[in-house]
């Protein structure tokens, strides 16, 4: 695939700027057309192999080391695996070899088995039969032989095999059902239509008799657009052109329903389908504490390297004397004499760096990687965030970013179906002021008639009887619901007469569910579509036709749509709904004023209000408006475009029949969630496309307003009456003069309490204040900032009327603030797919508008209560267990590695290890990393009921505050007064007196002299105690495993060292380490100068953590001790009777 | 260990999903799982540290002061006799040194205990400024030659370099640290008042590890006669005599199992460093000391150049207690980190009182 398209472009390039063709033409069962219309351009199409895997057989290895060794860090470790295995080093390549060799294979294999389970796929799907027709016969062929211009046929239930223009189907009106459940997840029905002129060639034979040609518009990865053109060739010369769009492609992926087969013609193949091109991976996030560590990682490289360096240089300084450079008793050989100084000198200053690499360790990115897999289990264990009703859990689609949850600071939440349930219900109707409220109506039964109806105004006359039954018929013609067919078509009928009709309404969109059923309700039901025929069952029980036109669909920009019908008197219908905002404007007559006012009173009450407005039409504006659409859509260039101008131009004139309300409420929990992360410190965003007051309701309703908010409002009715830059500078003005009384209220405490501000602003504006200044002179120039300004000191936002591109603009804008805050957006529906993607933290919530969000989401929730616990609890955990981890990595590995360096300014700068090359090498790998996996696995500074019930919490970890620069420095002084202790700790011993062992235990009773190995052993007995104990002294919640994994691997490392000392290893070539474990256990002084080491190691730390406790403690630490006291509390007055001061105590708290 | 702990965790974990996934996808309540397995939750506070503080501070100081008294128990004598001066006796056999000299160079060199030296002493021999850690030395051995092995004997390791062959034959021992094993020769000699010198007798066995003896190091087997099993060996290029003739009078301290070529091939840890040389026992009588205080004389075979590199050679006599020789470090650090937790601790102990209560107080309205 790969290969073909590289010759496409070759070709296309190279043969200059003529033969680029935008547009594909496609010979439909590959007959060339007659001749002389147009030169046939063979063009060359992919096959239709998908290929999702990454490997083959034979390439594996070398990519898949090369895809590794691209990793920064394994590229680093193999640079110092190789200069080990080329320069004579101190130590040998085993050290990194091994851990390096372990990594590499162990992602290796991962990836190798994800590879081949993704080739089983593959070939799954490529090999699956498909019936293609040839010669008027159905013949079977694997799927990935099928070519572009093939005429597939498929039958019901089977997946398309490519993307596909259908030709015929079975059913007679050349309509198909399909669901798109595996590609956006909406299960939904929908229809596609057969193009007119070919839907009466459906039988094999017939459909090989067809002679045309496809014009459309190269692959794209959209999956709801596309233009297209089909040329049918009949028995004239002349072709007739018919228009194809995206209801003419059916898409791979998408399986075929309730229709028994179909003909198409395949166009993209492969690769190139529109599946496919949406395959690409998305963008790599790397969370805040990825950053700190690469930051981190930078400077202990420059420490690595200046430790090199100032080695190497101190080295041959002191070497400047020969008698030290080359004593009599140590001799070098003659090819190292030979050598020119300059390399020398290189190879010492590599191999110094060989012996100081271990203060970057392999294992930090393993253990990283998995604390994070192992880690994000707890999500998806989580009970709380199960959810019953779906009978689903979280997702967690990558684990990178657990902590980020633990620093969000920007929340953005979509509206519908986050915050609110999308489980909307018709509310209300009101006809020219009337309202109507089915929920009196109908408890169970229909009541015929008017009778039931709760009327507000006085009953309508003859006149308003007519508008109001011309109301109900429109809302049930305007819409592009379904009914689904799942029992005999009787079944159905009575499904619908018994009032149970909810489960057979189906439609992308719930409003007009909520509509159609509400409308069922009020008396008149939807039927079904039929031979392009509408049918309703009107009050009487009588059956009423329409015949369905033209569907204007609807679009996000619009926001409305019409559908034009005739009825069967023979009068044309174009009945509109829509927005308020955009039916208002072209409506020319109707109670305008009475359904503004009912519309406005609803919204704000949280409803969710449209319009409704239709104008008759004579035969003649059908005609012309026929007209207008037609060669709008045949026009292949710009297609939307111009039928978005004739749209525009269709839909005026209207009048208004009236509004309605539907309730969206509000889901379980939302206001004490939003009221939560408040307090945590973040600001919440509502973004929606909604309109401003049904939005600013639902605000108030879940809290995001109080009622002392003091609300900011930058909407285009503002904008109207003062200039953009006015509005700008008078509110940034009000927020400022707030800020700066609050600085001096933060000192008597008050902070925060005294106003709120609330923003509101609406797309158009926005958009308004992101366009980029023309003039740079004005003195405003940047209205962004001033914006961002005024944003910084509110403490929520809400956005309405925002366009998805909007969302993640908003999003992008905030996220390069000067301030780089954390972002996370929420959001259900496919209009917030780009603002998860372009937050730090994208979350999905599983709900009713399909799928999309959740898969594209880092995380998937079912409730947006569930936010809560995910960054309150799980957020703040990872947070803290993995700043621990990282900050203890390179403690850790500080205290390791610095008595060596120490220890080079005793041994004349000649890169002599301190300790024994399996001490070196099992360090990090055995020794000290499970407990701190495990700590950063079980880790609870703080019990989840408090973190849930106390958000200000979140607070304390705000900002990446437990990985700032001081912390690290102090982390890293830590570790190199450890490391200090240690080393001259033992060089005292070592120096100043005979350091000896009384060989009490040993069968001659002698005194025995310790050498360089021992020396070593020391050193690394106590680094490794206290390391470990220095995590123990971190670890505030200890189970039995976090007891089992810190003492077990301090025994294991005893027993470890007995063993290495305890045998004549018959496979090394040197005995170094014999018995030395053992001879320094049984000296007192060891044993002595161990116990005291650790200690003073240790002590500073303590010191320091109980000082900050008593004198500044954080609000973690005043609740850790809250608690302790409390539990303290309650033992003593258990034990002092009184149960009454227990009740006391518990209710208190 | 830990491995199989670790797998036994994860298998326990996925064991209890497992069914539980079949039925459906609720997770399971474990508390595990659930993160609510039951811990003990401890927080350093003034108030927990205090106790422990004071604790040290009271364990420390009477160790400290223990082991202080204890390494001031312990005699100790140190004599340098690197012959640096003009006037110390060393200096014509330090300036006159080459390594073809056969003659031996001997001096003697007067010196006097004030106390008395009980029972077991041990003498040392220190050198300074001489780099036995250093990393081209340090591995410039091959302990399986030093291990008895017939074929590293006369193919010995790569890390010998330069000190592996001489003359075509391969040296045993091999290695840099071989090759400058240490070969003054001390004598002690204690001048009574009545002008009489009394060698006192030096033990040179018992001075290495055991296990360095008997295990790690090992002559080749085959012929109880050394010279015949070093036949095709070349001896060190610095010594004067083959490895079988370190010590003709005992076979069990002759070739590579000869006590001072083990002490001396236990590579010492700092440039400065002492090993042991020989020990003298204590008398059977109980009575008299081992070195009653007194005039005695050095006399030193001066074999061993140190000059070159500015070295210094010493002669150390030592007693020892149960924790080794003399040793007033750990003593002082004991102390010294026993007073230091205890001031901490009173310290902490204000501070818990001022503050810790206020924020209590501070506390309870929240």
């Amino acid at each position: 695939m790969d290969l073909s398209s590289i010759r496409k472009l070759i070709t296309r390039y190279c043969t200059g700027e003529e033969s680029w063709v935008d547009s594909r033409t496609v010979y439909i069962g590959h007959k060339e057309p007659p001749p002389g219309t147009e030169a046939y351009i063979p063009q060359r199409f992919p096959d239709n192999r998908i290929v999702s895997s990454k490997y083959t057989f034979w390439n594996f290895i070398p990519k898949n080391l090369f895809e590794q060794f691209r990793r920064i860090a394994n590229f680093y470790f193999l640079i110092i695996f190789l200069v080990q295995l080329i320069i004579d080093t101190p130590t040998s390549p085993t050290t990194s070899g091994l851990p390096l060799f372990f990594v590499i294979t162990v992602t290796a294999i991962k990836q190798g088995y994800e590879d081949w389970i993704r080739h089983k796929a593959d070939n799954a799907i490529n090999q699956c039969p498909v019936h293609v027709i040839q010669h008027g016969k159905v013949v079977r062929k694997q799927s990935q032989k099928l070519r572009v211009g093939d005429i597939v046929q498929v039958k019901e239930n089977e997946t398309f095999p490519c993307d596909l223009i259908l030709l015929s189907t079975s059913r007679e009106d050349g309509t198909c059902f399909v669901t798109t459940a595996s590609l956006d997840g909406e299960s939904s029905h929908k229809t596609y239509y057969a193009v007119q002129d070919t839907k009466a060639f459906n039988t094999a034979e017939e459909v090989d008799t067809l002679h045309a040609t496809i014009e459309c518009e190269q692959p794209q990865p959209d999956l709801y657009k596309f233009v297209g053109r089909i040329n049918i060739y009949l028995d004239r010369d002349e072709p007739i052109a018919r228009p194809l769009g995206s209801e003419n492609l059916l898409l791979r992926g998408a399986t075929l329903k309730n229709t028994e087969y179909i003909h198409a013609v395949a166009i993209y193949t492969g690769m190139e389908t529109k599946m496919a091109l949406n395959y690409q991976s998305k963008s790599q996030k790397r969370s805040a504490v990825e950053k700190s560590m690469n930051a981190y990682l930078i400077v202990y490289l420059c420490i690595l390297i200046s430790k090199a360096l100032i080695n190497t240089v101190l080295k041959y300084a002191w070497q400047a004397n020969p008698n030290r450079d080359e004593p009599w008793y140590n001799q070098k050989t003659e090819t190292e004499r030979q050598r020119h100084v300059l390399i020398r000198a290189f190879t010492d200053f590599l191999a110094f760096m060989v012996l100081f690499n271990y203060i970057i360790p392999v294992s930090m990115y393993v253990t990283v990687e998995m604390q994070k897999f192992l880690g994000s289990y707890f999500i998806l264990w989580d009970d709380d965030m199960f959810d019953e009703e779906l009978g689903e859990g979280p997702l967690v689609n990558t684990s990178d970013l657990n902590e980020e949850l633990g620093q969000v600071e920007y929340v953005f939440t979509d509206k519908t179906g986050t915050l609110t349930e999308n489980n909307m219900e018709l509310r209300e109707c009101c006809v020219d002021g009337h309202v109507y409220v089915p929920h009196a109506v109908c408890n169970g039964q229909i009541l015929p008639g008017a009778a039931g109806m709760d009327m507000i105004d006085s009953s309508p006359g003859v006149d308003g009887k007519e508008r109001e039954e011309l109301f109900f018929r429109a809302l049930c013609l305007c819409h592009t619901v379904q009914v689904k067919e799942e029992e005999t078509v009787d079944g159905i009928k009575r499904g619908i007469h018994q009032g149970k009709s909810t489960s057979f309404y189906i439609s992308s969109s719930p409003d007009e569910v909520a509509l159609v059923e509400g409308m069922n309700r009020l008396g008149f039901t939807y039927l079904r579509l039929k031979d392009s025929h509408m049918e309703i069952l009107n009050r009487e029980d009588e059956m009423e036709r329409f015949e369905l036109l033209e569907v204007l669909n609807f679009d996000s920009v619009r926001r409305r749509m019409s559908v034009i019908v005739r009825s069967s008197s023979g009068e044309y219908y174009l009945f509109c709904k829509g927005a308020d905002s955009s039916i208002f404007p072209r409506v020319v007559s109707g109670k305008v004023e009475q359904v503004r006012a009912r519309v406005e009173h609803n919204a704000v009450e949280g409803l969710r209000t449209l319009c409704v407005a239709y104008k008759k039409l004579t035969h003649e504006e059908y005609e012309e408006t026929c007209r207008l659409l037609n060669s709008a859509k045949l026009a292949l260039h710009e297609r939307d475009k111009k039928l978005a101008e004739a749209y525009d131009v269709i839909e005026k004139d209207f009048i208004l029949l009236g509004a309605t309300a539907v309730e969206d409420r509000l889901q379980d929990k939302a206001a004490d969630t939003i009221e939560s992360l408040h307090k945590a410190g973040m600001k919440v965003w509502v973004l929606t496309g909604d309109k401003m007051e049904t939005a600013a309701a639902t605000c108030y309703a879940s809290r995001l307003f109080h009622r002392n908010t003091q609300i900011l409002e930058l909407t285009t009715k503002r904008t109207e009456e003062q200039s953009l830059h006015d509005v700008l500078f008078d509110l940034s003005r009000t927020v400022l003069r707030q800020h700066g009384s609050m600085t001096r209220d933060t000192f008597s405490g008050l902070s925060g309490d005294c106003q709120d501000y609330g923003l509101i602003i609406d797309g158009a504006t926005l958009s308004a204040v992101l366009k980029p200044t023309q003039e740079g002179t004005s003195n405003g120039g940047n209205y962004k900032e001033i914006f961002l300004e005024i944003c910084r000191n509110c403490s929520a936002v809400l956005c309405c009327r925002m366009a998805p591109l909007q969302k993640a603009q908003i999003v992008k804008l905030i996220k390069a603030s000067k301030e780089h805050p954390i972002t996370l957006a929420i959001g259900d529906g496919a209009n917030d797919v780009s603002m998860i993607l372009e937050a730090h933290v994208g979350i999905g919530i599983m709900g009713k508008e399909g799928r999309q969000a959740a898969r594209n989401s880092d995380y998937a929730i079912t409730k947006f209560k569930h936010l809560k616990k995910m960054l309150l609890v799980h957020g703040h955990y990872y947070y803290i267990r993995i700043a621990e981890l990282v900050q203890y990595f390179f403690y850790k590995n500080v205290c390791f590695i610095f008595p060596q360096f120490l220890y080079q300014f005793f041994c004349g700068f000649s890169q002599q290890p301190l300790y024994d090359t399996a001490y070196l090498t099992l360090y990090n790998i055995s020794f000290t990393s499970l407990p701190i996996l495990l700590y950063s696995l079980m880790e609870q500074h703080i019990n989840i009921d408090i973190l849930k019930r106390d958000p200000t919490l979140y607070r304390d970890i705000a900002k990446n505050s437990l990985l700032r620069w001081p912390t690290f420095i102090y982390w890293t002084f830590l570790g190199i007064f450890d490391a200090v202790v240690f080393f001259f700790g033992a060089f005292f011993l070592f120096d100043n007196t005979t350091f000896t062992s009384n060989g009490q235990l040993m069968a001659t009773n002698t005194q025995m002299m310790f050498g360089n190995w021992t020396f070593g052993t020391l050193v690394f007995t106590i680094l490794v105690f206290t390391v470990t104990l220095k995590l123990a002294l971190d670890t505030h919640y200890w189970t039995w495993i976090n007891h089992f994994v810190i003492w077990g691997s301090l025994l294991f490392y005893v027993i470890f060292s007995l063993l290495w000392g305890g045998i004549i290893w018959p496979f090394l070539n040197y005995q170094r380490m014999y018995y030395v474990f053992m001879q320094m256990l049984s000296s007192g002084p060891a044993w002595l100068s161990i116990i005291l080491l650790i200690i003073v190691s240790l002590l500073p730390d303590v010191v320091k953590k109980v000082l900050c406790r008593a004198l500044w403690p954080t609000t973690t630490e005043r609740i850790q001790r809250m608690r302790a006291d409390r539990i303290f509390e309650r033992v003593e007055t258990n034990i002092h009777d009184s149960l009454l001061d227990g009740v006391q105590n518990t209710t208190e708290a | 260990m830990m491995a199989s702990s670790y797998n036994a965790k994860d298998e326990d974990a996925v064991g209890s999903g497992g069914p539980g996934a079949v039925k459906s996808k609720k997770p399971d309540n474990t508390a595990f799982k659930q993160q609510r397995l039951p811990a003990w939750q401890p927080i350093l506070t003034a108030g927990t540290v205090l106790p422990a503080f004071f604790m040290i501070g009271l364990i420390f100081i009477p160790i400290g002061i223990g082991l202080l008294v204890t390494s001031n128990n312990i005699k100790e004598f140190e004599i340098d006799y690197t012959g640096v001066d003009m006037f110390s006796p060393c200096f014509n056999c330090s300036q006159n040194y080459s390594w073809n000299s056969t003659s031996a160079c001997t001096c003697s060199v007067p010196f006097t205990l004030d106390q008395p030296f009980e029972s077991n002493v041990f003498m040392y021999y220190g050198l300074s400024n001489f780099y036995q850690n250093h990393r081209r030395y340090v591995k410039s051995r091959d302990d399986s030659q030093l291990n008895g092995d017939k074929s590293s004997l006369l193919n010995p390791s790569k890390e010998c370099e330069p000190y592996r062959t001489s003359d075509k034959k391969s040296i045993a021992p091999c290695g840099a640290i071989a090759n400058s094993l240490f070969n003054d020769t001390l004598e002690l000699f204690y001048i009574h008042p009545n002008g009489s010198r009394i060698t006192i007798h030096l033990v040179k066995t018992g001075i290495a590890w055991w296990t360095d003896k008997h295990v790690k190091f090992r002559n080749p087997g085959g012929n109880n006669n050394l010279s015949i099993v070093f036949q095709e060996t070349s001896k060190p290029v610095n010594w004067h005599k083959a490895v079988y003739e370190l010590d003709p009078s005992d076979p069990e301290n002759n070739g590579f199992i000869n006590e001072d070529f083990i002490v001396w091939m236990r590579t010492a840890a700092l440039p400065t460093f002492r090993k042991l040389y020989r020990i003298i026992q204590k008398k059977k009588d109980n009575m008299t000391p081992t070195l009653p205080p007194g005039n005695y004389s050095l006399e030193v075979t001066y074999n061993y150049p140190v000059r070159s590199f500015d070295g210094r050679k010493r002669m150390i006599l030592s007693t020892i207690s149960w924790m080794g020789g003399k040793n007033p470090f750990l003593g002082i650090a004991y102390i010294t980190v026993g007073s230091v937790c205890f001031f901490l601790g009173v310290v902490l102990l204000i501070i818990h009182h001022k503050y810790g209560n206020r924020n209590n107080n501070a506390d309870i309205p929240n």
